[in-house]
């Protein structure tokens, strides 16, 4: 009696995490087909197929100086963020102080406040400091948002991670710089870039911070994207959604079989 | 006394003993957090000083924005909206998040890769890319509301709705909800199940007395990520929604960015991370609580 209401449940339960699972992923593949559109306008699904968007992309400077920004932007962030954090991280797990909860808190804490009052407040910060629309600017606000995302996978890795190593290495006479370089920072190194992987997609990703501290001069392609849907129907974002989709998959692919690949061979 | 202090700060651990022989290397480590310390001060904690400053000096000194904030009939339609907003997407996490996180835990190794694979999606999706998306699927004569127009429900407007926003806020958050759910199912020990079934328990009952209560973390972590994320959310419901269903956020950009109200920004500011700092409060009180009654029961 039991059996067959089991297997109905069973089955329902796969239905529904089906259908959930095509409401994850599904939505942001359809920027692929729109960006094929031969019209003007973001009727869905196109009726005709072009590429005329694509050349419309890569023609029009604004785009390109837009995707160009991010790309800047977004490699300096994985190097800054990825250092300060990595350092973060050696610190809070390898020393034990008092008020150390206290300072992890507020290193983590950019994960959860509220992006926008960030957002009002750096705007006037950089108003006053002639940092509006400057590569600086951008670095400093989105390292911010990066660094807890640095500092998570480097404490988790530096945590699973054998310190007698370090003390053999030691003891057959490496210096610290020599132990961290050819010990602990192989050791750590999945975490490292992971972290910087991180970095990167935060900062290629980021929108609200962006919003403010932009200038007509410099602006990352989320925030041309969003002034673009705001403004008008041009399928050309639908291309920008589209290269921004290919970029970060690839990146993170190759990211996750990197790593896998690394823990197997060990 | 010191040795109070050294008990409270933690166990003692083979650094704590090199740190204490060493006080020079322990600064040189301290001096790590340097970096990471300023970037924070320049790009995070200066911020918020200066929207408190705001708060409570812009025009004038005093607590004039907040009698106002508390005052304006407006202001309070948009809060209770914020709140309603942020509980509607929690709910719907909840209900689509728990099923999907239990699955995952279920699978066995091969699908349940492919269920996490599908729940990561999103977080390497750029959140203006899917927002976009939400823009073409919901908006007047498109895919969704054609379909529903297919099915006989007729012409339901979606964008610029609040409930547009609530079905692109769940997709975009629900894998926040997700992943530390899965992360408590995946430490509940299993044999608890085999040892109350074989006491004579009932699938639904070892699910409701045994899986629900130990799950219940993990339901917490999700729901408040979610929740304190709604709250705060800016781009989704400022494509989505329309200025007439505005959220918080987006007053606190139209009163800088329109009306240059800088007081009023912070004063809202304020609100929303106070309110945030009690949410999580509340909550940190709850499970510590309910954590001490599950030890207590062993």
């Amino acid at each position: 009696m039991r059996k067959p209401a089991a297997r109905m449940w069973k089955g329902a339960l796969w239905l529904f995490c089906a259908l959930v699972a095509l409401w994850l992923a599904a939505p942001s593949l359809i920027v692929i087909p729109l960006s094929l559109t031969d019209k003007p306008s973001f009727s869905f699904p196109p009726t005709g197929w072009s590429t005329r968007w694509y050349t419309n992309f890569f023609q029009d400077p604004s785009w390109v100086g837009a995707l160009a920004s991010s790309l800047q932007v977004g490699a300096l962030v994985a190097v800054v963020a990825t250092i300060a954090g990595t350092a973060a991280a050696a610190a809070l797990t390898r020393s034990a102080f008092r008020g150390q909860q206290t300072v992890k808190a507020i290193l983590l804490a950019p994960m959860i406040a509220p992006v926008i009052v960030v957002a009002v407040g750096l705007y006037a910060l950089f108003l006053r400091t002639n940092l509006l629309g400057t590569t600086l600017g951008f670095v400093i606000a989105h390292s911010v948002l990066a660094l807890p995302f640095v500092i998570i996978p480097v404490t988790a890795s530096l945590n699973g991670f054998d310190r007698r190593l370090e003390s053999a290495a030691a003891i057959c006479g490496a210096n610290r710089w020599t132990t961290f370089r050819q010990v602990t920072l192989p050791l750590v190194a999945p975490g490292v870039i992971s972290g910087a992987l991180f970095a990167f997609v935060t900062s290629f990703d980021e929108v609200v911070l962006s919003l403010f501290i932009q200038s007509p001069y410099l602006q990352t392609l989320p925030v041309k994207m969003y002034a673009s849907v705001t403004r008008d129907t041009d399928p050309t974002i639908a291309a920008a959604a589209t290269l921004i989709l290919g970029l970060t998959t690839v990146l993170t692919l190759t990211t996750t079989f990197y790593i896998a690949r690394r823990n197997r061979v060990r | 006394m010191a040795t109070v202090e050294a008990l409270v700060a933690g166990p003692i651990t083979a650094d704590t003993v090199i740190d204490q022989a060493a006080p020079s290397k322990r600064w040189g480590r301290l001096g790590l957090l340097v970096p990471a310390g300023l970037l924070l001060i320049i790009g995070f904690i200066v911020p918020l000083v200066i929207m408190l400053w705001y708060a409570f000096t812009d025009p004038s000194v005093g607590f004039g924005n907040f009698a106002w904030y508390l005052g304006d009939a407006v202001q309070q339609r948009i809060l209770l909206r914020t709140f309603t907003t942020a509980v509607n997407v929690t709910v719907i996490c909840l209900l689509l998040g728990y099923p999907y996180a239990y699955a995952m835990v279920a699978a066995g190794p091969k699908l349940r890769a492919v269920l996490t694979l599908l729940v990561l999606v999103p977080f390497w999706t750029s959140l203006m890319v899917r927002t976009f998306a939400w823009v073409i699927l919901l908006q007047d004569h498109g895919p969704i509301q054609s379909l529903l127009a297919t099915v006989g429900l007729g012409q339901i407007p979606l964008i610029r709705t609040n409930l547009g926003v609530v079905i692109g806020m769940s997709q975009v958050l629900l894998p926040f909800f997700v992943l530390p759910l899965y992360a408590v199912m995946t430490n509940i020990d299993r044999r608890l199940i085999l040892a109350s079934s074989s006491l004579g328990a009932g699938p639904i009952t070892s699910f409701f007395r045994i899986w629900l209560p130990l799950s219940l973390p993990g339901v917490g972590a999700g729901s408040l990520i979610v929740f304190i994320s709604s709250l705060g959310f800016y781009v989704t419901p400022a494509l989505l929604g329309s200025p007439g269903n505005s959220l918080i956020s987006q007053q606190i950009f139209t009163q800088v960015n329109g009306l240059l109200q800088w007081g009023r920004a912070g004063t809202m500011g304020v609100v929303l991370i106070v309110i945030t700092l009690a949410i999580l409060a509340i909550l940190a009180l709850v499970i510590g609580r309910s954590t001490s009654t599950i030890k207590g029961v062993r």
